[in-house]
Parts: C-alpha cells; sequence; structure tokens
C-alpha cells in the first residue's frame, strides 16, 4: 500500500494535495483519486448500500462498483463519483458516502446484524400488523437508509454544452484494438473519431507490460497516437465516453472537459454531450476481468487482479505490502506476474484450475512466486489481513492484506446491444459475446473475446480497413506489428490467449456470506431465495434481489448472478440469457444532457416587433408561448395590475387604443385555387369573398372539433392573406400544407409563413379612424372607403408598404395595421403621435383579454380542442352547400348532442363577488358531484366598462338558459357563488360600435 | 433517426414533425357510407410492427410533407418520397 | 399455494433458510379449457383474473404470458399513482383506482409500497392556473383530494425549484396529497400471488399466436403451448394490441408508441413527491432506492423497437434542468423505452366485443400503472356480467364512431400528441 519506487505514467516532479473525508494526503498528476488513495494506504472508501458494509476500491475502471465518492464541495457537491476515474488534482476534496459518522465506524452497520431478515423479497412481505404500517413506518425507514451519495440541493453553477459531429469511422475505444482500427481507417484517407473515457489513450497498453515489435506497449501507443494527431481527418476525443448508440449511426458521447480541474475555466463548459453520426462503427471497448463470488469476498483488500496489476503498471502504486491473486485463467495469472515484476510482492497465486499454462508456471517459480491449485474459502480482518484457501490437501491460511480476483474475461459489450441485439453465450471463452451487432458497427478484439494482444492488434487492424472501405476509402493493409509470443516465457512478453486457458468458473462453495452485486449488496444466498420463491426469470430475479441494479448496472455482478441461477434451475447459461443492456453504458451527468437550455436559456425568445418600445414604455411581459407580450403599462400611482388595466380598457373604449397584435399567426396565400382551398379548410365560404375585404373564419380537424379561428382578407382575386391565432400559427401552416401536398395536390397554392415580417399594431376605440388617417399616405379611410372588415394594401409614413385590416377584438372601431417588421417601432411611434390629442393608450395582453370577453369575442381558453363550432354558438357559420375538413365527423351524435354545454356569458348575482376561470357549474341545490357537473368557466375578468365581474363559459343548455342562476363551484380557490347565466356579449351586441 | 428529405438530403429526424399513417386516403365526403369512412380514415389503423409507411412534415427544412417508409421494429429508414409524388 | 405473509412468518423464514421458502405464485401448466383466457399477464391482466376470482367467483380463469410476468409495461414504468384527471369520463375511474391502491397491500396481503408522498403539477402562467383549477375542481366533484397552490406554497414544499431565473417563471401548483408512487414489480406480484392463491392459472411463456373461433365468436386461443378454449378471451396487452387484433382482421384506434424513462444513480432523500414541469416534458419523483425517476414525451413516432433515441432524452433533461438546476451533476444511470398503446383520442377502452366472446381492456397511452387496479377491477366486471361497470362506461369502443371521445388535452385523432 505504497508508491512503488519506480514506474507508472504519473509525473512524480508535481505533488498534488487533495483530502478525502477530510484527510490530506498527496499524490501525483496522473494518478486517479483511487490511485492516490491506494498510494497513501486509505483502504476503506465507503459502505455498502443496504448493510452499509466497510467497502474497498476493487477496480481501476468505470464500472467500480464501490469506491463512489462525493466530489467537491457546496453547489459544485457531486454524489457517486467513481473514485476510479476521478483524475486527482491540486486541492481535490472528496468524502465517503453512505456511512454515518465515517466508514470505519458507521451506526447504519446494525443493518448488517439485521442482514438475515434483510434478504431478497423483505420489501414485499412484513404484510404489516396495523393496516399502513408500511406507510407510517416502514417506508420512510427505508427511504431514509436507501440512496448513495448525496445531491447538493443547490443549483448546478457550471454551465454545459451540447454539440455535433460527424465522421465516416467512429472507433470506440483507444486500447490495443481501436488505435490499430483508428490508424487503419485514418491511413486509408477516413474521416475519423476516436473515443475513450480516460485522459490517456492506450487502453490495456498501458496498463501490462507487453512488448509490441521492439518497444513497450505504451510506447507502441504513443506511436500511433503521435501519426493519429499528424492525420488532419483524425480526431482524437480522449475524456470522451460513447454512452449510447441510437438509430441511424447516431451514437451518444460524454466529453469531460473540466472534471479534472478545481472548476471550469472561464467560458468552458463542465461537460460537453455529444451526438455523433458515424457512417461506421467500430467497437473496441475491451474486456472486463469479473469477479469470483466467495465468502468474505467484499472485504477491503480484495480487489480485481487486473486492477491490481493496472495500479502497479500504470500508476506505480502497489494496492497492498503483500498480495495474492486468485485466478480461474490464464490471463489473470500473467496479470499477477506482471503487477510483480512492478514490485508488488505477490505471495501466491491461488488457481482453481489444475494446471496453469507452463511457462507462466515456470515464471512465477522464477519470481518466487507459490502457485496453489484451489479456492479461497474466507477472508478476515476490519480490512483484509488473510485469506483462508482450500486445497486439495486441506485447508491453508494465507497472511496477505490484498486479494486480486479474476474468473475470467467479460467483454464490455453493452453497446453492441443498445439497439436490441442480444449477446451470445460462447462457451469456450465461458463468456458472452456481442451477438447481431447494430447497423453499420463492427467490433474487434477484446469485445469479440480475442483477448490477447496480438490477435486484438491485428482484429482492430482488420475491423478499421473493412469500416473505411465501407465507408468508401480503401487502402492495403499495413503490416502487423510484430510479437513475439512464442518469447513469452522472458520478462515483460504478454501471453497468448487459448480458449482453453480459462474456464467457467463462477463462484466458490463455501460457508459464510458471499456477495455477488457487492454495491447493492445481493448475496448468493439472495439468488437461492429469489430462486426458492419462484424469480427465476432473469429480469424477475434481477427485480427481486436489485442484482445488477447498482451503478455498475451489473457489469461487475451479472454474470456470476445469472450463473448460479442457472445452477439452481439446472438451465444452459443460454437457456438462462442475460438481462437487457441499455443506454448510457456508464452514468452521464443530466446537465450535460441538457446542454445549455436552463434558466432564461431554457427556450428561445420571440420578441414582437415593438418589444424595444413596449419596455421603453415600462411595460410588464407575459410569456404567450416562446413570445414574450407586453401584459399591460404600469403608470406612476397605479396601485397594482388591475387599476393599469382598468384604464387601458377605459382608455380604449372612451378614445384610441393601441396594442401590438404581431404574434397572431400571418400566412399569405397565392394562386388561383386559394379560394377552393379556403373553403375546404373553413367552414364558411371564402371564394366569394370580395378582393378588398376580410371574413371570419373558423377551421376544424378532420374530427369535427374546432382547430382554430382568424380573419382571412382578400388583397387579389389569387392572393390571401389568413390570421391563425398566435398558439396556432405553426400547427395551422402545416395543416394547409397537408391539405396541398397530400390531400388535394392538384391545387395550384402556394404558402408562405409571414408570421415574423409584419409587425401588426391594432389600434381601437372611437378615435382610431381619426389616428388613422395621419399616418396613411392620402389613402381615404372613410368608413365608405374603408368599411368594417375591409382588407386594403396602402403606404403609410410617406412609402412604408401595409396593409389595413378594419376589424377589432376589442369590439369598437378598429384597425390592424401591418408593416415589415423592422417598421413596426417607427409605426407604433408614430402612431402615438399622432393620437396625442386623444390620449392614445397603449395597452397590453390583459386589456385586450377583457375587452373580447366583453364583447363575447371566444379565444384560446374557448377554442381548447375540445369543443365544437356549435359549441361556440358558431355552428350557423358553416356552410351547407360545400364540404369542408371536419364537415363529415363534426355530425357524429356525440358532437351534434343537445346536451353538449355551449357558451354563455355569466355575471355574479353578488356585483362584488370575484369570477375565476376554472370554476364548474352546478344546478343550484344539485349535490357536488360529477354527475351534477354541467360545464365550467373558460375566461373570467373584472369589467371596468359594466363595474362587476364578467365570464364566458360552456354550460348544458346554455343558449335557452339566459337568465337562470346557477352555482360556480371553485372549491381549489375556496369559491362557491351563485351567477346569472346571459348571452355570451356583454357590450355591443349589435355590433353597433365597430361599424361606426 | 435520419431522414433523407428528397428536397434537402439526410437530416436529422429533429427537422421533422411526424403525423402517422400514409395508407388512409381521405374518403369521398358525397358517398353514401361517408360517416363509416370517416370513421375508419380518422381514427383506425393496422399499426403493423414492421415497415411502416407514414407522414412526416419536414418542418425545418422545404416544409414539404413526406411520406416515409420506416420499419417500426428497427427505426430502420427504407426510404422517403414527397408525399405527392408518392402516389399518394 | 404459498402461506399468508407476516412479520412472525418472515422471521421464521429468515431463521430456515431458502430452502423452506415457496414459490409465490405456482408455474401453472395450461388446462385445455378455462371460462376465462387473460391474454397479457402485466398488471392489468393479473389484476382482471384477480378481481374475477374475488368479485364474481369466476376462478377458472388462466393468465396467458408470452414471457413472464411483468415483463412489459408493468415493469417499465415510473410508478405514479394519481387521480388528477380532468374530464368526467376519466376522474371518477382513476379516483376509484386511487382508492384501491389506498387499501391494496391489506387486500393482496404484499407489501406493494404504495407512498403517497404527493403529486405536484407545476402551472407556469395565469392561463395554465385557470385549467388547473378547472380540473382540481373536477377531482373534487369526483371525491378525490386537490389543492391549488400558490407560488409560495410551491416553494415550501420544493424549495430547490428554479423560482429566480426560469424562463417560464413558476406560479403555483395542482397538488394531490394523496397521489405518489408504488412499487410497479411488487403490484404484478401480488396481483399474481393474490390471484394464484384463489386459483387462477398463471402460465407463463405461452404466447398467444391465433384465435380459435365458431364463426363470428371467439372461442378460444392458439398459443406456443397449444390450442386453449374459453367461452371469454379477454386482451389486456396494451402495446401489442393491435398485433393481435391482426390475428382478428380487427382495425382499432390504437397507434404503438415508445415512450422513454430514466433512473439516476442513487442519492440521499432529495424530492418530496411527484413533481412535473407545465412548459416542458419532465417529471420525476424519488424511488425507495434513492434513484430519481423520470420521464417526459413519448418518442412521437410508430414504434415497437422498445427504445427511444437522443432527442427525446435530451428534451426530457433540458425540462429537468429547467426546472430544477440542482440536478445537473446527478447521473442518468438508466433509460429504457416502453411500448405503449396509444389511442385517438389518449383515454383507454375498457369494453365487450367487438367480438362476440371477446374482450378489450386497451389503448392506456402512457398511463396504465396508475390504473391498475380499477382497470383490472371494470375489466372483471364487464367480462362477468357483459357489460361495463358505471365507471368504465365512458371507455367504450363505438365512442370513437360516435364522437363521445375522452379527450383531454384537446388534440384530436393524433395519437402522439396525447
Amino acid at each position: 500500500m505504497s508508491r512503488l519506487p519506480s514506474g507508472g505514467l504519473i509525473d512524480r516532479t508535481q505533488s498534488l494535495a487533495f483530502s478525502f473525508d477530510g484527510r490530506s494526503y498527496a499524490g501525483h498528476s496522473g494518478d486517479t483519486l483511487a490511485s492516490a488513495l491506494l498510494a497513501n494506504g486509505v483502504r476503506l472508501v465507503g459502505r455498502s448500500f443496504k448493510y452499509h458494509r466497510p467497502r474497498g476500491i476493487v477496480t481501476a475502471g468505470a464500472h467500480e462498483p464501490n469506491a463512489l465518492v462525493e466530489m467537491r464541495t457546496g453547489a459544485r457537491r457531486e454524489p457517486n463519483t467513481r473514485a476510479t476515474t476521478q483524475e486527482l488534482y491540486a486541492s481535490l476534496e472528496a468524502a465517503s458516502q453512505n456511512r454515518w459518522p465515517s466508514p470505519a465506524f458507521d451506526l447504519m452497520s446494525a443493518n448488517r446484524g439485521a442482514g438475515r431478515f434483510l434478504g431478497a423479497g423483505f420489501y414485499y412481505k412484513p404484510s404489516m400488523g396495523p393496516a399502513g404500517g408500511w406507510e407510517r413506518l416502514y417506508e420512510p425507514l427505508i427511504r431514509h437508509a436507501a440512496g448513495l451519495g448525496r445531491a447538493s440541493a443547490l443549483h448546478d453553477p457550471d454551465a454545459y454544452e451540447t454539440a455535433f459531429a460527424h465522421c465516416d469511422v467512429l472507433v470506440i475505444g483507444a486500447g490495443p484494438a481501436g488505435l490499430m482500427a483508428a490508424r487503419a481507417a485514418g491511413r486509408a484517407g477516413a474521416r475519423v473519431i476516436l473515443a475513450d473515457g480516460d485522459l490517456r489513450l492506450g487502453g490495456s497498453l498501458l496498463s501490462r507490460r507487453a512488448v509490441i515489435g521492439d518497444a513497450p506497449a505504451g510506447a507502441f501507443a504513443a506511436g500511433i497516437l503521435a501519426e493519429l494527431a499528424a492525420m488532419p481527418d483524425v480526431r482524437l476525443m480522449p475524456r470522451t465516453t460513447i454512452f449510447g448508440a441510437y438509430d441511424g449511426g447516431t451514437y451518444g458521447a460524454l466529453e469531460r472537459v473540466a472534471d479534472h480541474l478545481p472548476a471550469p475555466l472561464p467560458f468552458t463548459p463542465r461537460q460537453r454531450a455529444w451526438t455523433i453520426n458515424a457512417r461506421r462503427t467500430v467497437l473496441a471497448t475491451g474486456a472486463l476481468d469479473r469477479p469470483i463470488v466467495f465468502p468474505g469476498n467484499d472485504r477491503p483488500g480484495v480487489m480485481s487482479a487486473v486492477a491490481l496489476t493496472a495500479y502497479a503498471v500504470r500508476y506505480g502504486v502497489a494496492a497492498g505490502a503483500t498480495a495474492a491473486v486468485f485466478s480461474a485463467h490464464d490471463d489473470a495469472v500473467a496479470a499477477a506476474l506482471e503487477a510483480a515484476e512492478a514490485g508488488v510482492r505477490i505471495a501466491a497465486i491461488v488457481d482453481v484450475r489444475a494446471a496453469v499454462h507452463p511457462v507462466l508456471a515456470g515464471r512465477a517459480k522464477a519470481a518466487g512466486i507459490r502457485l496453489i491449485q484451489g479456492e479461497v474459502i474466507g477472508t478476515r480482518g476490519k480490512t483484509l489481513s488473510a485469506i483462508t484457501v482450500r486445497t486439495p490437501s486441506g485447508i491453508e491460511t494465507l497472511a496477505v492484506d490484498t486479494l486480486g480476483v479474476s474468473g475470467g474475461l467479460t467483454p464490455d459489450l453493452g453497446l453492441a446491444c443498445h439497439l436490441g441485439g442480444r449477446p451470445v453465450y460462447d462457451a469456450a471463452r465461458a463468456t458472452f459475446l456481442p451477438g447481431p451487432l447494430p447497423p453499420g458497427m463492427n467490433a474487434a478484439g477484446a469485445v469479440v473475446g480475442r483477448f490477447g494482444l496480438a490477435e486484438s492488434l491485428a482484429d482492430g487492424q482488420a475491423a478499421g480497413l473493412a469500416a473505411a472501405a465501407d465507408a468508401g476509402f480503401s487502402a492495403p493493409p499495413p503490416a502487423l506489428p510484430r510479437i513475439d509470443e512464442a518469447g513469452f516465457a522472458a520478462p515483460s512478453r504478454s501471453a497468448p490467449h487459448s480458449a482453453e486457458s480459462a474456464t467457467a468458473f463462477w463462484h466458490v462453495a463455501a460457508k459464510g456470506t458471499a456477495f455477488v452485486d457487492q454495491q447493492n449488496d445481493v448475496t448468493a444466498k439472495d439468488i437461492a431465495i429469489a430462486h426458492a420463491e419462484g424469480f427465476r426469470a432473469v429480469e424477475l430475479m434481477k427485480r427481486y434481489t436489485t442484482l445488477g441494479m447498482a451503478t455498475d448496472q451489473g457489469k461487475t455482478s451479472s454474470l456470476a448472478g445469472l450463473a448460479m441461477m442457472a445452477e439452481l434451475t439446472g438451465l444452459s447459461l443460454p437457456e438462462t440469457g442475460t438481462t437487457t443492456f441499455r443506454p448510457p453504458a456508464v452514468p452521464v451527468a443530466i446537465g450535460a444532457l441538457a446542454g445549455h437550455h436552463r434558466g432564461a436559456d431554457f427556450r428561445p425568445v420571440r420578441p414582437t416587433p415593438t418589444h424595444g418600445w413596449a419596455k421603453a414604455q415600462g411595460a410588464v411581459f407575459v410569456e404567450t408561448g416562446l413570445w414574450l407580450r407586453a401584459q399591460y403599462f404600469p403608470r406612476p400611482g397605479e396601485s397594482g395590475w388591475r387599476q393599469s388595466v382598468d384604464r387601458e380598457v377605459n382608455a380604449t373604449r372612451a378614445g384610441v387604443g393601441l396594442v401590438d397584435a404581431s404574434t397572431f399567426g400571418k400566412i399569405d396565400l397565392q394562386g388561383p385555387d386559394v379560394g377552393t382551398l379556403l373553403d375546404r379548410v373553413y367552414i364558411n365560404t371564402f371564394s366569394t369573398l370580395p378582393v378588398g375585404k376580410a371574413r371570419y373564419g373558423v377551421m376544424l380537424r378532420e374530427d369535427g372539433f374546432v382547430l382554430d379561428d382568424g380573419t382571412t382578407g382578400r388583397l387579389a382575386d389569387a392572393r390571401y392573406i389568413m390570421t391563425t391565432t398566435t398558439a396556432n400559427a405553426a400547427k395551422v401552416y402545416q395543416h394547409l400544407a397537408f391539405c396541398l401536398d397530400v390531400l388535394w395536390p392538384e391545387l395550384d397554392v402556394t404558402l408562405a409563413s409571414v408570421t415574423e415580417q409584419w409587425a401588426q399594431i391594432s389600434i381601437s376605440g372611437p378615435h382610431a379612424r381619426a389616428v388613422l388617417a395621419q399616418v396613411v399616405d392620402g389613402q381615404d379611410v372613410s368608413d365608405a372607403a374603408l368599411p368594417f372588415m375591409g382588407a386594403i394594401e396602402a403606404t403609410v409614413l410617406g412609402g412604408i408598404g401595409a396593409r389595413i385590416f378594419r376589424l377589432s377584438f376589442a369590439g369598437e372601431l378598429g384597425y390592424e395595421i401591418a408593416v415589415p417588421a423592422d417598421a413596426g417601432t417607427v409605426l407604433v411611434e408614430a402612431l402615438m403621435a399622432a393620437g396625442r390629442d386623444f390620449g392614445i393608450t397603449p395597452y397590453g395582453t390583459e386589456a385586450l383579454g377583457v375587452m373580447r370577453i366583453e364583447k363575447g369575442h371566444v379565444s384560446g381558453n374557448e377554442l381548447n380542442g375540445q369543443t365544437t363550432a356549435a359549441d361556440l354558438g358558431l355552428g350557423r357559420m358553416a356552410s351547407k352547400r360545400k364540404d369542408h375538413i371536419g364537415r363529415v365527423m363534426s355530425e357524429r351524435p356525440a358532437l351534434a348532442d343537445p346536451d353538449r354545454p355551449m357558451l354563455v356569458g355569466v355575471k355574479p348575482v353578488d356585483p362584488a363577488a370575484v369570477l375565476r376561470a376554472g370554476a364548474h357549474f352546478l344546478k343550484i341545490g344539485a349535490p357536488a358531484a360529477t354527475a351534477h357537473d354541467e360545464g365550467y368557466l373558460t375566461s373570467a375578468c373584472h369589467s371596468p366598462t359594466l363595474g362587476h365581474a364578467i365570464g364566458l363559459g360552456f354550460l348544458k343548455h346554455g343558449a335557452k338558459r339566459h337568465g337562470e342562476r346557477v352555482r360556480a363551484f371553485d372549491p381549489v380557490r375556496g369559491a362557491d357563488i351563485e351567477v346569472e347565466v346571459c348571452a355570451p356579449a356583454f357590450i355591443d351586441p349589435q355590433g353597433e360600435r365597430q361599424r361606426g | 433517426m435520419l431522414i433523407p428529405c428528397p428536397y434537402c438530403g439526410v437530416r436529422d429526424a429533429r427537422e421533422f414533425t411526424y403525423l402517422g399513417d400514409a395508407t388512409v386516403r381521405r374518403p369521398d365526403p358525397a358517398a353514401p357510407d361517408a360517416a363509416e369512412a370517416f370513421h375508419a380514415y380518422v381514427n383506425l389503423r393496422d399499426n403493423p410492427a414492421g415497415p411502416h409507411s407514414e407522414h412526416w412534415y419536414h418542418g425545418a427544412g422545404c416544409r414539404r410533407w413526406l411520406v416515409v417508409t420506416r420499419d417500426t421494429r428497427t427505426h430502420a429508414v427504407l426510404g422517403a418520397a414527397f408525399a405527392g409524388e408518392a402516389g399518394a | 399455494m404459498s402461506a399468508r405473509f407476516s412479520l412472525l412468518g418472515l422471521v421464521a423464514d429468515a431463521l430456515r433458510g431458502p430452502s423452506a421458502l415457496k414459490p409465490h405464485w405456482r408455474d401453472a401448466a395450461p388446462k385445455p379449457a378455462y371460462d376465462v383466457v387473460v391474454v397479457g399477464g402485466g398488471g392489468h391482466g393479473l389484476a382482471t383474473a384477480y378481481y374475477l376470482a374475488k368479485e364474481h367467483g369466476i376462478a377458472n380463469v388462466a393468465v396467458l404470458e408470452k414471457a413472464h410476468v411483468g415483463s412489459g409495461n408493468a415493469g417499465r414504468n415510473t410508478t405514479i399513482i394519481r387521480s388528477n384527471y380532468l374530464l368526467p369520463g376519466n376522474e371518477p375511474f382513476y379516483e376509484a383506482s386511487m382508492k384501491l391502491w389506498e387499501g391494496l397491500e391489506q387486500d393482496l396481503n404484499y407489501n406493494a409500497m404504495v407512498s403517497q408522498r404527493g403529486v405536484l403539477n407545476l402551472f407556469h402562467s395565469d392561463a395554465q392556473r385557470d385549467a388547473y383549477a378547472r380540473r382540481g375542481n373536477a377531482m373534487i366533484l369526483a371525491g378525490a383530494d386537490a389543492e391549488l397552490l400558490d407560488r409560495d406554497g410551491v416553494r415550501a414544499l420544493a424549495p430547490f425549484l428554479d423560482f429566480d431565473t426560469a424562463r417560464f417563471p413558476i406560479k403555483g401548483g395542482l397538488l394531490q396529497r394523496r397521489g405518489g408512487t408504488a412499487r410497479h414489480d411488487a403490484v404484478v406480484w401480488g396481483y399474481a400471488r393474490g390471484a394464484d392463491r384463489r386459483g387462477v392459472d398463471i402460465v407463463q411463456k405461452c404466447e398467444v399466436t391465433g384465435f380459435l373461433r365458431e364463426g363470428e365468436r371467439v372461442t378460444g386461443v392458439e398459443t406456443t403451448r397449444g390450442p386453449i378454449r374459453a367461452q371469454k378471451v379477454a386482451l389486456a396487452v396494451a402495446g401489442s394490441t393491435s398485433r393481435l387484433a391482426r390475428l382478428l382482421d380487427l382495425r382499432l384506434p390504437i397507434e404503438s408508441h415508445c415512450l422513454q424513462a430514466f433512473v439516476s444513480e442513487g442519492l440521499k432523500p432529495l424530492i418530496p413527491g411527484v413533481v412535473t414541469f407545465g412548459m416542458g416534458h419532465f417529471y420525476v419523483s424519488q424511488s425507495d432506492k434513492g434513484g430519481l425517476v423520470f420521464g417526459g414525451d413519448i418518442e412521437g413516432y410508430n414504434s415497437y423497437a422498445q427504445r427511444g433515441n437522443l432527442p427525446v432524452v435530451a428534451d426530457v433533461c433540458e425540462g429537468g434542468m429547467a426546472l430544477m438546476p440542482m440536478i445537473g451533476r446527478l447521473r442518468m444511470l438508466r433509460a429504457w423505452g416502453g411500448l405503449v398503446d396509444m389511442s385517438m383520442d389518449g383515454s383507454p377502452i375498457i369494453d365487450t366485443g367487438p367480438l362476440p366472446g371477446l374482450y378489450l381492456n386497451a389503448g392506456w397511452n402512457y398511463g396504465g400503472f396508475k390504473a391498475t387496479p380499477a382497470s383490472g377491477w371494470c375489466f372483471a366486471h364487464t367480462i362477468a356480467t357483459d357489460a361495463p361497470h358505471a365507471l368504465n362506461a365512458g371507455f367504450r369502443l363505438d365512442r370513437f364512431r360516435t364522437g363521445a371521445v375522452i379527450d383531454e388535452k384537446g388534440v384530436g385523432a393524433q395519437p402522439n400528441l396525447h
């Protein structure tokens, strides 16, 4: 448990101070937090999920189940970070988790004593004595004890980015196979991306002591990387993990831009989530060594054999003072020998097989390492102090503080399965290999079971060439590097890997608690319980025991669990199958996936053309979809929004007011068949509309319900301008395009969305005409020349092209004046100047809403997609002489039902009472129950014109009930009042004002 | 998922809006069985597990409606054509 | 048949060891004929069988499941229970379901971890507030609970939300305190065990490949384990309804779509109940194990692939970050894709027919889990009496023909928008 005197890819000249659980330590640049902790002799790093057992570092990779720590502090505190992938930096702060008060002394480890009662299925059974015992007693207890790390509960202060990349060949994993694949594809001329989660590219070449050609593996990797870096079309992406395979050759990747720093540098993100579109992919993710399940296998000091070697070779760290290795295949034996060469004291290699490779056996003997045929059946110590070994000749105890374990190699094949491919069992290699690969993917090296270095290099090169060729880039195969496998008896030579060198060995049959899933505390006994209780299918076993549901998603646990269940059921491993591999292959920060879409930047803002002007007037703005609209314009001395809105309404009705109506959708329709199209999409007729006039129209969905409404004007024989509601602008355009592209391609109509191209200012009130007259360039705007519902083209303010529609949502004499969007502010300022003598008043959406309710105009609250034209009182607009979209289905019995609630007006019986939309209508005296629900209030406001509250709503048989009183029942706001039903038009029902 | 728009080229599916089954045809509204025919047109679907002919609208591109053939089991896009030219 | 679970039994089992344990339900072999065959061993199918036996005395029932129980959407959802619907065709049904949830564990003698920690739907505008008021009032009319919270009320419950920099400010929320979560797998297992104890055969690895017919009438099913006759054949295979309907030449108002859901790494308690965003597709709760369970919109295109794509992953995470920027450093651990029946009005179908001898439970959209108890209860009633109960009277198939649709969102016959 110390730093070896030499070796490792660390910068021994740089000492980095860091703290863990408040104690100070030092490591080197190039360390991970895990290697630095081991170098400092810290072996106990956390507690397990359920029993709070002490746990140590197990792996040297992203699949670490135990060494999960809380990184950083304050708002940057980040739970569940793997110490094994966290790069060390100066002043790093980390803490162990799931322990109280410390990992060495954890009060919650009382759970451990109760462990025999807390096995699989415990949660489901204690049904429960007193009724509600679960909710009151167990549930809060379990909930309190659950979870691993603590989130900060503060807003994440760091920024994230999303980015896109495209390539011919994406190589996933920069180990031996990946490097060779990238080089081959790059030399062939393909655009290549080589991505690997590690800071250093090289994979196992960095953590083993192979010699390739005449160079150590690390130097060989460096040579390839230098060549790749010099290729202009090759992009190296270190610290970038491909986390998911998606449809169409799309891959998700996470780049850790700043996790190796105390905080991101200015103007850089902490992490970047990539979407990579690749024509071809080479999967070269390698293999992980898998644990063996044996009693006491979770004691700190027990770790992966490959990790033991990796810490020695790559980090120059001896994970313990004296180690043993427990193996079931030759590569683990070789790894143990390499660790010994690197300076780790290996006392013994305990191998379950009758014989290891004779060359390896000879090397072990030469190195003074005992080779024992046997099984580890127990461990001792708070952290490991001894192992008990069962050999053919008896039981033996070895005093070691570290045990490297490897039962075999498991391909890291999740990405191969994200699109539904199932792994297939390879009996010769005693492991699952990728099945059918996603379209466009090749796989090479250890991930397809080619565990030997020479075969992995060759396989990678072949896969890279094939991928490049498939993408259209051919090249002759370069010569392969020479690997002297025959000479591996000499030190520093890798063993060839053969199928026969492995045996399927999953667990040791011996008494004592043996863990299958260390993080979730799933034991061998839990597998037996699941079997006994009928949870034998792999998915059921997983769900019942939680095996494989930990943060490593079963990478270190699933296969052994499946094998143990297979033994119990008597089924083969292929018959038992695996659980489903799903993205992400490694956990990904939610912030990275969201990128910059948070806070004010969650969605874009659409300002109206007069936004700046309205802001200068002191407007309060309101979100309307993505738009920001002026809600009202407070003036000094006004006590609240109501007072401002009342003033705006009164000023408009008495004089003249002005509102920006640019958000309404505007669609320019041109062509000889526009009239025919409009007749088919509106319930009423537009083909007969004279040039220079506009008409209100209602359009339905094909299912007979109202889609949208608006006013459409005819500017020329073959040119109409349609207005849609703000909310439905895009939807209506899409609908019209559907009609033209799909339903009636024979119609000659061209569409253009011009919502953003035009600013549209509405002026309303008795003086509107006088104001308008001052901005037009001599155009006659008299009632005769521009009557109600007139629609003309004109110029304003000395030559600005404009369209003028005489209509008003407020129910007054009104005009909507449209000018090119960049002239919107000029126009509104000119109108304000022109109206100064009339006291022209800008108003916002609130006053607009009040005036349209007073007038009885329906809006989004009524056009809610659940209402028919008849419900809205607009049924009679429908032309009987033509078909239109929705006509046939609007005649269905339930839509034509006279019992449907229909539009009414309401006013409170008590004139001082307040009305709120969302209240339901009940007959007076009827019980408050769904069966008596007669409708609801859709819109409500205080009417300054009338001096009391008014509302619109839908009421059963509403048209026949004017004058009747009903209850407006609003219990969520504590209101229950009587209202009188009336016609849905509170002012000027004959429309005299707007025609004035 | 990538969709080969016949006008814009291969584009990310994010640029498109999905509508659904492109095999149904708007019935003759004047036919005597129009009510039943419209019910089938609007509501009833084969919903196949396999190749599916479907309408996508390229709202962030050429603003044309396409008929895309896509396998609903694998999401493999088998082809795309303008709606008007797909024999629709 | 397994013994009743009790605390005492648990202790005894622990002392005896695994060999003393019994399967929670029998792995039954199919008999040649039953009174009722329920196709689909998910929550709805198992609950149907359970209530057929319990409420109607019909125990000669088989539940046929092509894989193992709970292998479809019952095991792949976000475990939320609530009765916060708007329309009178829906709300009484879902409130009945909520009341069944509240007594479920005692009824089943199985701990389904029903946890009523509240469901909070946030609103961000006056119009949304009024729409939620209408909904809350409808809930109260149906006997459910609902509270309309203002911004301060929301802040008291969830101080970690973004109240200060949000693009769409939080103005309040509709809270159903009785809403919450239940452990989805345990619900399946509890119903399976309950049905088994009442004599129902649960037949796993038995895929229906065809139907037995006598003229129009459906008289049984062909399966991978041989033909099985039945007086009544009941389909409860949401997600795959069209595939089975096709074997009967039926076209239904259903499309199959993919809904993704997500879980984070385990965390100490952080989020009090269920929270939903009103201006984006994101909802979240925290499981008993400590993972944040969250989801959003469906993928939007017909799919049987049971997997989604990155755009929705990003959309959901964007919603999450917009609502609660504290989750930026927390990691998504796992995503999964469920295969859901999206109906033309976004509401389900529980009905007799459309052929004699056939019964249909389908179209659960993305919300079938919460309905499990009432769906089973109502479907059992419909099968046993050949008529829908008042609670599912609105869920008939002919509503699409008549126009009596139950369209909560008001988007019409476009399944991907519901």
